[in-house]
């Protein structure tokens, strides 16, 4: 019997083994998202949650197990299953890394050009398009620096989003922001929930997670140390570590 | 004794068009193989990183002026009898080349890595990130060491006058000898070098300016 479309997982993860040099950074993680879910990772600083996003976008390899995104392997050394990934997968950094010598609208529009092939008038439409949905449609001509943190996270965003990925990654996006310009970011985000998006997102933002995720994964010396829906986890803590946890961040 | 005279100052002048020259040779040729030498150095491919590197080390390692000799007359023993200027030329190519090139190693480099990271993740192949995002970036924080790489080529063409070309400073050596009169002379060609020199730092911080906005 082959599964259900619409619970077949977009992200895959079993057993992932992660190793800086001798540190085990992550140590057999598995769980699964599926197709308009949006899964939070939270932990503490060091228990791998970064380490686990950058693997499952590819820009770590991995030391054992498997992870599948859309289809790709992923964590395997060479470009070329990681070419095809970014068709899928879009990211969100917590310094935003957008491109500094660009206009906002180049930034968004260089890959549609380079990478999708768009004709410039396609693209420009798209960049606005995304532009609007978060926010900033009057932006198009502005250089990153001349933005706030808030806008250039939103940028980043767009710049994501006008791929039009099928699933997006956010690692601790709003870190970087004061309380202000972490509610626009948030906001963002709750709308792409809202769309349906496939999202996973690291995060310390325990209110926002507890009212927009799905699932939770506490992350904790680089395994999954619980997980489950966001009310069951938070509400009934099984560990004594979830539960500091949880009684230090809110 | 000759009187220093306005023909003198022509002479001068004249000579000054050979250093300007020279120095542009320099620039050129040293700016193409700076950037291949740049580029092999931050390769992929560890056999271009090593070339790449021993090159520069080898004529950071040489004084300007052997360089120079073995090209004049290192060359003209084994047959191939350089004109003074191509062999000028040619020197100063091959030590700006070998300077140039580490110093755009490093501009390359300082972009931060996370440039490299969110362009990957958009799907940019290797040749796009570097024409799109690296390199521009690099070209922003390169402007104020090349330029002040720029101007020491200018001075160092000065010693393209120990294989016989006349340029600035020979010309004005040369008419030291025939007015004696050093401090005016040599005074005048230190003012001349100066006006080939000055404009580069100029325009080097107005393009610093005028990336400002865009850096």
């Amino acid at each position: 019997m082959s599964p259900d479309r619409a619970v077949q997982p977009l992200v895959r993860v079993s057993e992932v083994v992660k190793l800086f040099g001798a540190v085990k950074v992550l140590d057999g993680v598995s769980f699964t998202v599926g197709r308009g879910q949006m899964v939070a990772v939270i932990g503490r600083s060091g228990a791998g949650k970064t380490t686990l996003l950058r693997c499952i976008s590819g820009l770590e390899t991995i030391q054992g197990g498997e992870i599948e995104v859309c289809g790709h392997r992923v964590g395997l050394s060479g470009r070329h299953s990681r070419k095809r990934l970014h068709r899928d997968v879009g990211i969100v950094f917590q310094s935003y890394n957008l491109f500094p010598h660009l206009t906002v609208e180049r930034n968004i529009t260089l890959a549609l050009m380079l990478v999708q092939k768009k004709p410039r008038r396609e693209a420009h439409d798209i960049a606005a398009g995304v532009l609007r949905l978060v926010g900033l449609g009057d932006r198009l001509n502005a250089y990153p620096e001349q933005l706030s943190g808030g806008q250039q996270q939103r940028v980043a965003i767009a710049r994501s989003l006008a791929l039009s990925p099928q699933v997006m990654l956010f690692d601790e996006v709003t870190s970087a922001l004061d309380p202000e310009l972490t509610a626009e970011v948030l906001k963002v985000m709750e709308d792409l929930a809202e769309r349906g998006m496939t999202m996973l997102l690291v995060t310390h933002e325990m209110e926002f997670a507890r009212r927009v995720a799905d699932l939770v994964l506490f992350m904790h010396e680089g395994k999954v140390w619980e997980s489950g829906p966001i009310g069951e986890v938070f509400a009934d803590p099984r560990t004594s570590e979830l539960r500091q946890f949880i009684a230090s961040a809110l | 004794m000759i009187q220093f005279n306005s023909m003198h100052v022509f002479y001068l002048l004249e000579a000054a068009k050979w250093t300007i020259a020279l120095s542009l040779i320099a620039f050129i040729g040293g700016a193409m193989l700076g950037l291949a030498l740049a580029l092999a150095r931050v390769s992929r491919f560890k056999i271009l990183r090593l070339a790449a590197m021993g090159y520069i080390q080898v004529i950071q390692g040489t004084p300007l002026l052997i360089v120079l000799f073995l090209s004049y007359f290192g060359l003209s023993i084994v047959g191939y009898r350089l004109d003074s200027l191509v062999a000028a030329g040619l020197s100063l190519s091959l030590f700006s080349g070998a300077f140039l090139g580490e110093i755009w190693r490093g501009c390359i480099e300082a972009v931060p890595r996370p440039q490299w990271e969110a362009s990957d993740c958009l799907g940019l192949n290797r040749l796009q990130q570097y024409v799109y995002v690296i390199l521009p970036q690099a070209m922003r924080i390169a402007i104020p060491p090349t330029v002040g790489f720029m101007v020491e080529v200018v001075k160092n063409t000065s010693l393209a006058s120990i294989i016989g070309f006349v340029e600035l400073a020979r010309a004005g050596q040369i008419v030291n000898n025939a007015t004696f009169q050093p401090f005016l002379v040599f005074a005048l060609v230190g003012v001349i070098y100066f006006a080939i020199c000055y404009p580069l730092t100029v325009a080097s911080r107005r393009l610093e300016k005028r990336f400002h906005v865009a850096r």
